[in-house]
């Protein structure tokens, strides 16, 4: 229900009974390769396109959420889920592909925990019994689309950050085990005018810090109430700003307790700049790597806000700022795990 | 410019901006004009070569070895681009890459490979010279600019 202006809090507690995550090669050689429940050894996951490719993961990451869940497809009420590619066609194809009633949405990278908070609020108030979540990128699909070809020998700036190649889904039931949906905050535009398509951290830092200052107060709950608080990609630069600017407003959080996904997924040494980005970069990051810390009993409370630049080419060429956006998604270990 | 820009700015931003400054990494402009110096001076070291072996062997004049050159060099840059070389070479030189004919080269080739999937006409060749574009037109547009200047000159000036 409605808690203070912009968040919900779940009575019903909405379980995430299982979760499905798919990574290309480059993620096969990072820091959390074993979390991945398959991983790809070729960029074009043998498709004609990497528009395909990418529709490839989202549909594989469906089913392997599917298939480590007594739930069968038929039993799914929505599929939830938007990636970064024009009019979102990768997502649109593997709905087609899945066959489940479809919402498709789009936040760019935001777009794993609005449809995970948006799932949660519709079986909360039991317009479902199962609903699938998710969002996909492809590194390469995303670069040509927001950059340069893929084998353009322009050299970018240490601000820049590479796109994960990648899909993470999850289902998420009325009851069952797994780990719960406590909470969620909606977060709203937050333009500080930054232009520069290299420097997202830096440009979504603020919205990050909005979100983050808003649910705690909503919730009126001390950031210590989580184990994490987990951003979505916001690289070195953007954690560095938005931790410093959560100091400075006030919020008492603890330097290893502020991690963000798009430094956890690649490991020192590979050629990513800034960090990881890219709607899958949360996304494979908390179906995969910190649910199964959950599992194992390492974490019991996290706060994941993914972070999105809501930019497009021509926005950037037009020389308008880059709109920013954050949704907080609180997840906490369930009672029978 | 900066200034007109400011003023639309609100304060809250300009104090943002001022404070993430602070912490973005900033490009390492001298590292990067050394790199590109000495790459940028390697690949004109390796068209010196090609120059000077069309024209010991197959007797071009200095004059007429640039072409064969500028086509081999683009040759090689289509192998090293098709491989997936060239976009870490640019990585590391920046400007020492990009500014030699290979740096054309490579932008016309990168995006051909990459049109590919939408086919040959609407893919390959309407993106082709997405990147390579603006060269070519305001190379023509300048090359137009100073001819039209050295006419004058000449008319008026009596050079």
């Amino acid at each position: 229900m409605l808690r203070g202006h912009q968040t919900w809090v779940f009575a019903n507690k909405p379980v995430i009974i299982s979760t499905g995550t798919v990574g290309g090669p480059f993620e096969a050689n990072g820091k959390i390769a074993k979390d991945f429940d398959l991983l790809h050894e070729d960029i074009w996951l043998k498709q004609e396109s990497f528009e395909k490719a990418q529709q490839t993961l989202m549909e594989e990451a469906c089913q392997i959420a599917l298939k480590k869940s007594p739930i069968e497809k038929e039993n799914v009420q929505f599929f939830i889920s938007g990636d970064l590619i024009n009019q979102i066609t990768p997502t649109n194809f593997a709905a087609k592909t899945l066959n489940i009633p479809f919402f498709g949405l789009f936040n760019a990278c935001a777009t794993s925990m609005e449809s995970l908070a948006l799932s949660a609020m519709i079986v909360n108030n039991k317009g479902a019994n199962y609903i699938l979540s998710g969002t996909s990128s492809h590194n390469a699909s995303a670069e040509r689309q927001f950059r340069y070809p893929t084998e353009y020998g322009g050299q970018k700036p240490p601000t820049a950050q590479w796109t994960v190649t990648g899909a993470g889904c999850s289902l998420i039931a009325q009851q069952g085990k797994g780990p719960v949906i406590t909470s969620a905050t909606i977060g709203r535009i937050v333009d500080m005018g930054i232009t520069d398509p290299f420097n997202m951290g830096g440009a979504m830092a603020p919205a990050a810090v909005n979100t983050i200052e808003n649910h705690f107060k909503d919730l009126n709950i001390e950031p210590s109430y989580y184990d994490l608080i987990v951003t979505g990609d916001l690289g070195h630069i953007g954690r560095e700003v938005s931790y410093d600017l959560l100091l400075e407003r006030g919020l008492n959080i603890q330097e290893d307790q502020y991690v963000d996904c798009g430094l956890i997924i690649y490991r020192e040494g590979q050629p990513v700049l800034a960090g990881a980005s890219g709607s899958a970069c949360s996304a494979v990051v908390t179906y995969g790597h910190l649910l199964n810390r959950m599992k194992n009993g390492e974490l019991k409370r996290i706060l994941v806000v993914a972070t999105g630049a809501l930019h497009s080419p021509l926005s950037v060429q037009q020389n308008d700022p880059i709109p920013c956006i954050a949704h907080a998604v609180a997840i906490e270990s369930g009672s029978d795990v | 410019m900066a200034d007109k820009k400011k003023k639309n700015v609100p304060p809250e931003a300009q104090e943002y901006q001022a404070f993430q400054q602070q912490r973005e990494v900033k490009r390492p402009i001298f590292k990067n004009c050394v790199k590109a110096f000495f790459v940028g001076g390697f690949i004109c070291f390796i068209g010196q070569i090609i120059s000077t072996f069309y024209m010991y062997f197959f007797h071009f004049t200095e004059q007429t070895a640039g072409n064969p050159t500028v086509a081999t060099l683009i040759f090689i840059t289509m192998l090293l681009t098709g491989f997936g070389v060239y976009d870490r070479i640019g990585q590391f030189a920046g400007a020492g890459s990009a500014v030699p004919v290979t740096g054309f080269g490579n932008a016309v080739i990168a995006s051909a490979i990459e049109h590919r999937t939408e086919g040959f006409i609407l893919g390959v060749g309407m993106n082709m010279l997405k990147l390579a574009g603006p060269v070519i037109v305001y190379g023509v547009f300048a090359a137009f600019v100073v001819a039209l200047i050295k006419t004058i000159l000449i008319i008026w000036g009596g050079l």
